[in-house]
């Protein structure tokens, strides 16, 4: 043990799927590096830590937290606002965190949507009685309980203050490795910055690209795309021109088109609009008729474009059904017309 | 004081239909200015923005203006084969064909977020326009973004008070 103290680390997991954890592994011997600067005292993935000792250090007395998954339940809430005030540098680890990711794809329903078809509809379910989780549970031990589960998916900075984001599905081991050795040098950037890189995914892809003409889109099992021809020349979705760089282009390089998951690149706000904006000026067509053919190869564009930043975009979800909304607004035919000389 | 469309359809209550508009310098703005000049009479439910081109206009422009508390974004430029830039409304034309497939997905009526053309000589045009998106939008009733992407309370059913404070703030980017 050294004479100073080691900075306290903590690692921590929300609404996620586990690939961060082991994205922070991916720094191969450098985690030997990582556990010699740094006294872990948090990773519930690796070691057994309990809530209760977190709740007991002072405030601030984490240096740096990464937090990884979005925030979905109660008990992600909890943990994100205990660990915020626990910590002096919060960071959001992952495009769950910073994004919503996958899990923010949820945002496309809502609760009692998923209720209904993870615990009845799915064909692999076999619930006859028809179970359904309750946050309370009479047993004859005592009352059982689960924490809430929310209707919409909220990234981190939407819960909490976040200092810094750390993009990716999961984060490359070199942005990760680069945002440790900010750390310990203490040469961070401005608070609130992203560590990563500003361009997008197009400056790192070797792709030839062409002028584009895209008359029609084809989905990954419907054309053997060319090497070397930039994928979305080729009609295929990339959305390495609206997503930040920092993957070396890992997607495109193997003919398969970028999702998205390192987020919108710098000064841009929602990384679907610059997509809409993008693909569609490119579109070989001049007349409405034209534009809809083409829009018709293309299945699921809200998905498309917002596979991984639904939650953090401007609309951040789908509309949930409320007394005025368009879903049970008024039948059309029964409102009469503003001047009653329109016609449809 | 309820607005005069809540007798069309109740909904509005005491407030009138929002719409943004993006107006295109060179045809559409110069329209609305006829329609002016004209004294033509039509909705005053526009808030008309001027854009060098609808080729300009970026779809976050539209989301944003929806986020915000639009009911509806109507989007005017100069007709097809006119665009002082050439291709500048053909382009806008495709991204407003996406654009609104997109938002169908995420509850936005098709209808509120709509293209059209008036040359600066169609004042007329422009007055229809409007007269006619509001239509759909008064029928349509209040889009309420932000109060109709908010959980309420009770549809988390928190086991943990304090949470209740950070929902308002929750959607600040």
């Amino acid at each position: 043990m050294a004479a100073k103290a080691k900075p306290k680390l903590a690692l921590y997991w929300a609404a996620s799927c586990g690939g961060c954890e082991i994205s922070v592994l991916a720094i191969h011997e450098k985690i030997l590096d990582v556990a010699e600067a740094f006294d872990i005292v948090l990773w519930p993935c690796v070691m057994d830590f309990k809530r209760q000792d977190v709740e007991a250090m002072a405030d601030g007395e984490i240096d740096v937290c990464l937090f990884n998954g979005a925030i979905r339940t109660d008990e992600n809430a909890e943990w994100a606002h205990l660990l915020r005030s626990k910590s002096k540098v919060m960071v959001a680890y992952g495009s769950c965190s910073s994004e919503g990711c996958i899990p923010g794809l949820a945002n496309f329903n809502d609760s009692r949507q998923m209720m209904q078809y993870i615990y009845l509809d799915a064909p692999s379910v076999d619930n006859p009685d028809g179970v359904l989780p309750q946050m309370e549970t009479q047993v004859p031990e005592g009352i059982l309980t689960l924490p809430g589960f929310w209707n919409t998916v909220k990234t981190l900075d939407q819960v909490v203050p976040v200092d810094y984001y750390l993009p990716g599905c999961p984060p490359e081991a070199e942005w990760t490795l680069a945002a440790i050795d900010a750390i310990l040098s203490g040469k961070l950037p401005p608070a609130g910055s992203t560590i990563g890189r500003a361009s997008t995914v197009c400056d790192e892809c070797p792709r030839v690209r062409g002028e584009k003409k895209i008359s029609r889109f084809y989905r990954p099992y419907e054309i053997i795309p060319d090497p070397d021809i930039c994928l979305l020349d080729q009609g295929l979705f990339c959305a390495g021109i609206a997503t930040r760089a920092g993957c070396g282009a890992l997607c495109p390089r193997v003919n398969r088109g970028c999702e998205g998951c390192y987020g919108p690149p710098e000064g841009v706000v929602d990384a679907g609009a610059k997509l809409i904006s993008a693909i569609a000026s490119v579109l070989d067509a001049d007349t409405p008729e034209e534009i809809d053919a083409i829009l018709d190869t293309l299945p699921d564009p809200a998905g498309y474009f917002y596979r991984f930043g639904l939650a953090h975009s401007l609309m951040h979800r789908v509309r949930l059904e409320k007394q005025n909304g368009d879903k049970v607004a008024s039948p059309v035919g029964e409102i009469p017309r503003l001047d009653p000389s329109l016609k449809d | 004081m309820p607005s005069k469309y809540s007798e069309i359809n109740p909904a509005w209550g005491d407030r009138d239909p929002v719409i943004v508009g993006f107006l295109c310098n060179w045809c559409s703005y110069r329209a609305a200015d006829l329609a002016g000049i004209s004294r033509f009479s039509y909705p005053t439910t526009l808030r008309d923005i001027r854009i060098m081109c609808t080729g300009r206009l970026d779809p976050t422009f539209v989301l944003k203006a929806l986020r915000e508390g639009a009911d509806g974004v109507l989007v005017m430029g100069c007709h097809p084969g006119q665009c002082h830039y050439e291709s500048g409304n053909y382009k806008a034309m495709r991204r407003m064909a996406l654009l609104r497939r997109t938002l169908a997905q995420l509850g936005v009526d098709p209808e509120r977020v709509q293209l059209g053309w008036a040359s600066a000589a169609q004042g007329n045009i422009f007055r229809d326009t409007v007269i006619r998106m509001t239509d759909a939008i008064v029928r349509l009733g209040p889009l309420d973004w932000q109060a109709n992407i908010t959980d309420s309370i009770d549809d988390i059913a928190s086991h943990f008070a304090h949470l209740e404070a950070d929902e308002e703030v929750a959607y600040g980017r």
